[in-house]
């Protein structure tokens, strides 16, 4: 969370009614837009409150273990020089947001919202997860603060995650099998707005990226921005200017915008978003929704989801569980029509092929998604000079994905 | 007068819900009207209802596991205005479906059917540019949502641009599940005549000739969805005999209030 930015700063989005331009917005039921606009005040208190920015501060120091490492990397760094054209092959930072506590990004947006849940009083907490990591972040919070906390989970989901399942259970959390539509992410995301209109009197609804009605991708935005304000001072320690490129990848978003945002009003730094490609675009299976879908209305906002000609969304696919979900935050579709950030996708192939090649260069096994920002580096590389500098968001780690990876390996654990 | 006008002016009105698609629509519709309802809500299947319970969420399934287009319920709207000039029609279902070919496209096509209203469940107040404009410029109302967390703050801006009849949602929660206490509506409604002057029909957990007996004594309207919705998933083909028996039920139970 950083000071208000000027006027006409791409920075000063959403606008007063929570749109970022045509995008974002509060579509939702009427039963809960009277709590939408509560939560919305309170932000806005919660924002201007030293208190409660040094609790957050302070959570995320002892807590969550920040400020996570800006690493320079230089084996990759190397390898894709090699490759590279003559004198192009930049060099390469990872931001590490797997060495957070539970593993990845998550975390952060996690204490920010169980804060805010505590000043409105609100004494129950569900979330909605895909993979497991953002389920696991909201029962890590909500048993730090001794907090009943509910958590759905699409029933395909509970059976392909079981290790995250049992994290949740050791944290104390409930985990409801969600059995309709596909039993995916999206599902889960549809039974906790049902659960959430049922009990808005004393529940308050973690979202786990930054989409859904306003204000939400708004403060899951700010919290996650000390990826981005970090970034930017260490990288001034380091190297005495900004990068020159940002690489991150993109499901709902929230690690790609912490990152950019802080980023968004120096021109001179490139931004790239990383969509999931699944078996290639033409293939029709994938999760980019940029790239391969429309504007439309889901969850709370309008932005860019998987849709056929009459607006009924279709499923998504990728081999990264988080980033698996026919949509994405509103800020991203803005930010993609606008062309300040330019969006790319990565097939699972690809990676699965940066995966390997990070643990063996690096000694870092990246969280799936993150994979995703790392096969981009073939083709940005090969567009930078060996001058500029570029950096991937790292943005969890690839512990809970190995049995993924091996079964695409074809490798009997 | 409007045909909402006409259906709200001879007393309690019985409202019916079905979704498009599920089962023999044309069939079950007819039979819907036979029984005595008063005006009819068709519901625009959608891959993510989010706020329906389990019975209406199947059945939008079941209806798009069929291959139901937006054309088919425009066909089926106009189709059920040709067979009955009179009885009000309403759309009811989530924004994507309605706005994704733009709100001029969908106001349109609804005025062509002979649409009456629309109901969209995702699209409050707040959001009105998306969708109330083009209707209201066709002619079309909007009705809205009120709730339990509707206060008297709000309730004027739920009015507003708002027409044909006010749905009240009596539970915070969704579709066909528990009912509200019958004191609690009661306070409800006399809240909301207070600043509306359009009808108030009450909905949401209305299953029994008897729920809907109370109802019709202190409300304009009662609302029955997901009562109809099983009935239609239990028999099949057969439905329309079983849907109009109960209509018929429910139908003499509201009008005994007129």
């Amino acid at each position: 969370m950083t000071a208000q930015p000027p006027v006409n700063s791409l920075r000063s989005y959403p606008d007063a009614t929570g749109h970022f331009g045509q995008f974002g917005g509060r579509y939702v039921a009427e039963t809960l837009m009277p709590l939408i606009l509560d939560l919305e005040k309170e932000y806005r208190a919660a924002k201007q409150d030293p208190a409660f920015q040094a609790q957050f501060d302070d959570l995320l120091k002892t807590f969550v273990g920040r400020p996570s490492p800006l690493y320079p990397a230089p084996r990759i760094t190397e390898h894709f020089r090699g490759l590279a054209p003559e004198g192009k092959g930049p060099k390469i930072y990872f931001k590490r947001e797997d060495l957070n506590h539970t593993g990845a990004h998550k975390i952060n947006n996690c204490v920010g919202q169980i804060l805010l849940a505590i000043r409105m009083g609100k004494t129950r907490i569900i979330a909605e997860t895909g993979a497991g990591q953002h389920g696991v972040a909201t029962a890590t919070v909500a048993a730090r603060f001794g907090l009943p906390c509910t958590i759905f989970m699409g029933a395909k989901d509970v059976e392909r995650q079981a290790p995250n399942v049992f994290r949740m259970k050791l944290l104390g959390a409930e985990v409801r099998p969600v059995t309709s539509g596909a039993e995916t992410l999206k599902d889960a995301m549809n039974e906790a707005l049902r659960h959430w209109v049922a009990n808005v009197h004393d529940t308050f609804y973690i979202i786990g990226t930054a989409a859904g009605p306003h204000p939400y991708p708004e403060l899951v935005r700010d919290f996650q921005s000390v990826i981005g304000n970090e970034t930017r001072e260490q990288m001034l320690e380091a190297e005495g200017r900004l990068p020159d490129m940002l690489v991150a990848a993109v499901g709902g978003g929230s690690n790609a915008i912490g990152m950019f945002h802080p980023f968004l009003d120096d021109p001179d730094v490139v931004m790239v978003g990383i969509e999931a490609g699944g078996h290639g675009i033409e293939s029709g299976q994938h999760a980019a929704s940029l790239t391969g879908g429309r504007p439309g209305i889901l969850h709370g906002n309008k932005t860019y989801l998987l849709q056929d000609d009459d607006g009924q969304i279709t499923e998504a696919h990728s081999i990264s569980a988080g980033l698996d979900y026919p949509g994405l935050g509103p800020e991203h579709s803005w930010l993609h029509e606008t062309g300040r950030v330019r969006y790319v996708p990565i097939t699972d192939n690809q990676a699965l092929e940066a995966f390997q090649l990070c643990c063996a260069l690096e000694g870092i096994i990246p969280a799936l998604e993150s994979a995703h920002a790392l096969a981009a580096l073939p083709q940005l590389t090969a567009e930078l000079d060996k001058e500029r500098i570029l950096v991937v968001n790292v943005s969890g780690r690839g512990d809970k994905d190995i049995f993924t990876v091996a079964e695409a390996l074809g490798v009997k654990l | 007068m409007t045909r909402f006008e006409t259906a709200f002016a001879k007393g309690p009105a019985l409202v019916c819900f079905i979704t498009g698609g599920d089962g023999d629509t044309a069939a079950n519709l007819d039979a819907l009207v036979a029984g005595g309802a008063d005006v009819i809500e068709l519901g625009m299947p959608f891959t993510d209802p989010m706020a329906d319970g389990p019975a209406i969420q199947e059945a939008n399934l079941r209806s798009l596991a069929k291959g139901t287009t937006t054309a088919d319920i425009f066909r089926l709207a106009s189709d059920f205005r040709s067979r009955h000039p009179n009885v009000p029609l309403v759309l009811m279902g989530y924004a994507n479906p309605m706005t994704v070919r733009g709100p001029e496209w969908f106001a349109r096509e609804c005025a062509k059917a002979g649409v009456d209203g629309v109901i969209c469940v995702d699209i409050p107040s707040e959001e009105d540019a998306s969708l109330g404009p083009a209707l209201r410029a066709q002619g079309v109302s909007l009705i809205r949502l009120a709730t339990p967390t509707t206060d008297a703050n709000r309730l004027p801006k739920v009015l507003e641009g708002s027409s044909g009849f006010l749905y009240y949602v009596s539970v915070a929660g969704i579709t066909g599940m528990q009912q509200a206490a019958q004191g609690a509506i009661e306070e409800a409604v006399a809240r909301l005549k207070a600043s509306a002057d359009i009808p108030i029909a009450v909905g949401f957990g209305v299953r029994t000739p008897d729920q809907a007996a109370a109802i019709a004594r202190v409300a304009d309207g009662v609302v029955v969805g997901s009562a109809f919705v099983d009935i239609i998933k239990q028999h099949g083909d057969a439905a329309p005999a079983a849907l109009q028996d109960y209509t018929a039920a429910l139908a003499q139970a509201v009008h005994a209030a007129r």
